[in-house]
């Protein structure tokens, strides 16, 4: 602090950047009591339990260095669970982006109606666990709606009843929940991009499709790069839909078999089924590495810091 | 420059006094949870008036309960017993999080497959001190239940409520059907090669969408389209788990089949091949369209599917009694005694529940005269007229048989494995749970097809006996 405050001042006085950083230093504090609250302590106390052996019970543990995670390499269900989210992963966000940018320039280019582009995000305003319970009930073999019609053409229908069909239902489930939201968040960056770039584009006999390919996409790089990393990181922590849907009435949740035991599931069983709290930190610590490593070669693949609108 | 450093200080007392409090919301707990201990333990006889918190799972059982609960306040003017019911899986979620977070109800009901694990985390309290300076005499009980409750090392968790054995259930419309009635149900056998007179019976009450038998040569298994109203012969009660207390387990156990060695055991048998065969015989006719698929049985509830009439025959509980006998809108039951097995004789589970007081409990004392009282024959025989379950007291259980026989449901077939000493022990092991999400998904990976028996339960035995063994 005493440095920033010694280094002569960039574009003001030294009295304007001090000022500055008091008034921003009152607004931030909410925020910043949330942060240590919320996520700084309980992260750490993560990590910390993630080295013990505590158990959820009776709230006691020691510290065993790293034995939770070399447990952890070797454990089948994990490598299991790692792959299975992966693919949820995979299908979700490839279906959920490609959508979501269709319906956004639909959205930016066919109305201006704000009806229509409220009715977009509907979906997302219904909470996870009535739309799992939705789609288990229209989706179910023998009572659901989608059965029925899918009967109707002599095929038999599994969705969340088959260890192949699951992973791909859930991760369509939460693409329909998803995709008006995102869609939102790129509709925003469309805004950005200058209308006369497209009248230009017009004049010289560009199809739409050109437009899309040659304008739209290259100029919403920093915005897709920005809704790609939260929505990944939102994609790999699915769990709610995954715990109803699979549950079912009868069902375990990750079922069928193993079919669909995401990583928060198994970290979810681990620690209030099983009780081993250090494992299932183990488990998240191990999340969180995965998902800063992706989000830096995401951020640093799609050169989110930089735009292509000023070249 | 002292402004900023001045900012600074207070942010930082900002968050030591969050983290204290924080830190100090576990400490003051577990001080004022001592402290109020030892006051009530000099307040046992005192006037000092204290609310136990006591809850239970099964909601059909919760009014007869009430009832102990309010003899025994005009008994204890000065303790107040509040219920609280739960679904069974929001039970154990719940009890989770309450020991977790140090908010324990006093008294619970617990069970055989999860009370190990408490004890290990020790938040159980040993009742060893109190039964032993209240005289509680546990041979009262069922033989065998009271020592259920009793760990390795001697001290005891809890005072048997209850317990329950495993019958087949049939559907008396679909028996008529079939030109049969329950008596043609009382000596069947059962074996894992073809099947025994059980396994005719089965075929018998098959029944695909086009209207043909499981024993007839026209029978199309791919018919077997319960929208279409086909019957099966024999239902699934749910899925099978480590233990399948309510479906395979009767069946295994009858084939010579024990999950473990004795109570805390650090071995367990699930590469026996008497297990896998019986397994086996199951998934081959699940596949041959005789048993309901898991699919539907995950999807729709075992017990659904037989009330809905979908299957004919099912193993269900004692427990059940009141559910499955008690709906008149519901299909006819009556119920038969499980199949002779290979090993020359019937068999069931025999579980029972208890209640248990936690360490979170800031009354112990108290808690314990409540949970003396609901395991004495005053309480029990109320709850035995309620004819939900069988109480722990021979003298209660026969109550609930009286209760039954006036209702006109033949209980029998649940009592006969007590009387004739054909029950084997719930498997109490203390990594029940571990054990569970490792052999459960291999069970249902057998019953969908995916593998065979053998292969599969014998590719987690060594794991299982490694998690045992630890």
């Amino acid at each position: 602090m005493t440095a920033i405050s010694n280094r002569p001042a960039v574009g003001g006085s030294k009295l304007n950047l001090y000022g500055g950083w008091k008034v921003a230093f009152w607004f931030l504090l909410p925020a910043l009591i949330g942060f240590v609250v919320f996520y700084l302590v309980p992260s750490i106390r993560g990590i910390y339990l993630s080295f013990t052996d505590t158990n959820l019970l009776s709230g006691r543990g020691e510290v065993i260095g790293t034995e939770n995670y070399s447990e952890l390499l070797q454990d089948d269900l994990f490598w299991n669970a790692i792959k299975v989210t992966a693919w949820y992963v995979l299908i979700n966000i490839v279906s959920q982006t490609i959508i979501a940018v269709l319906i956004a320039v639909m959205m930016d280019r066919l109305t201006k109606s704000a009806f229509i582009r409220g009715v977009v995000l509907l979906p997302w305003l219904i909470p996870n666990v009535v739309v799992a319970l939705l789609f288990v009930w229209l989706l179910d073999p023998n009572l659901g709606y989608v059965a029925d019609v899918f009967g109707w053409f002599g095929i038999d229908s599994d969705f969340f009843t088959s260890t192949t069909a699951v992973i791909p239902t859930i991760a369509g489930v939460n693409t329909w929940r998803h995709m008006g939201y995102t869609a939102l968040l790129i509709f925003a960056g469309l805004q950005t991009i200058p209308g006369s770039l497209y009248e230009a584009a017009a004049l010289d006999g560009a199809t739409e499709m050109q437009m899309l390919t040659r304008i739209t996409i290259p100029l919403l790089r920093p915005v897709l790069a920005l809704v790609l990393v939260v929505t990944v990181i939102g994609s790999f922590q699915v769990f709610d839909t995954v715990q109803v849907a699979t549950g079912g009435f009868g069902g375990r949740p990750g079922g069928p078999v193993n079919a669909s035991r995401v990583i928060y599931i198994y970290i979810y069983e681990k620690a209030f089924v099983q009780s081993q709290l250090g494992y299932a930190s183990a488990m998240s610590v191990m999340l969180l590495v995965v998902l800063m490593g992706i989000t830096y070669f995401q951020l640093k693949i799609l050169r989110a810091g930089e735009s292509d609108l000023s070249s | 420059m002292n402004k900023k450093w001045r900012s600074l200080v207070a942010l930082l007392m900002v968050f030591g006094l969050i983290a204290a409090a924080c830190g100090s919301d576990g400490a003051d707990d577990t001080a004022t949870g001592d402290d109020s201990g030892s006051e009530s333990s000099d307040s046992g006889s005192s006037d000092e008036a204290v609310t136990i918190d006591y809850w239970l799972w099964d909601g059909n059982q919760q009014p007869f309960y009430q009832e102990c609960a309010d003899a025994f306040t005009a008994a204890n003017p000065n303790i107040t017993v509040e219920i609280s019911q739960f679904g069974w899986g929001d039970y154990w979620d719940g009890l989770t999080a309450a020991f977790a977070s140090n908010t324990a109800p006093d008294v619970f009901t617990d069970h055989l497959a999860r009370y190990p694990e408490f004890v290990e985390a020790g938040v159980l309290v040993s009742l060893n001190d109190y039964v032993d300076s209240d005289g509680v005499d546990v041979s009262n009980y069922f033989p065998g239940l009271a020592e259920l409750w009793t760990s390795p090392d001697g001290e005891r968790y809890g005072l048997p409520k209850d317990w329950d054995t495993i019958a087949i259930v049939a559907n008396d419309d679909k028996l008529a059907d079939a030109g049969l009635s329950n008596a043609d149900l009382a000596e069947l056998t059962w074996n894992p090669q073809d099947g025994g007179t059980f396994g005719e019976m089965v075929q018998k009450l098959t029944v695909d969408a086009n209207g043909n038998t499981g024993d007839s040569p026209d029978f199309d298994p791919s018919a077997m389209d319960i929208e279409a109203g086909a019957v099966y012969g024999f239902g699934l009660e749910g899925n099978f788990g480590a233990f399948g207390q309510t479906t395979f387990s009767a069946f295994a156990a009858s084939n010579g089949w024990t999950a473990v060695d004795g109570v805390w055991a650090d071995e367990a048998n699930y590469a026996d091949p008497a297990l896998a065969e019986t397994v086996q015989w199951f998934a081959d006719w699940i596949a041959a369209g005789y048993i309901t698929p898991i699919a539907d049985v995950q999807s729709l509830g075992g017990t659904t599917i037989f009330q809905q009439g979908n299957a004919a025959l099912m193993t269900n509980g004692s427990w059940m009694i009141s559910t499955l006998s008690g709906d008149a809108t519901e299909v006819p039951v009556s119920y038969a005694p499980t199949p002779i097995g290979p090993a020359g004789d019937r068999a069931s589970m025999f579980n029972g529940l208890a209640d248990s007081i936690t360490t979170s409990s800031e009354n112990p004392d108290q808690a314990w005269e409540w949970v003396k009282y609901m395991a004495s024959p005053a309480c029990q025989e109320v709850v035995g007229g309620g004819a939900v379950v069988f109480p722990a007291i021979p003298s209660a259980t026969k109550v609930a048989q009286d209760a039954h026989s006036t209702n006109g449901v033949d209980v029998s077939a649940f009592t006969t494995h007590v009387d004739n000493e054909t029950t084997f022990l719930f498997p109490i092991t203390d990594s029940a749970s571990q054990i569970e999400a490792l052999v459960g998904p291999a069970m249902e990976q057998v019953l969908r097809g995916e593998g065979t028996a053998a292969d599969l339960l014998g590719g987690v035995a060594e794991e299982v006996n490694g998690i045992l063994g630890s």
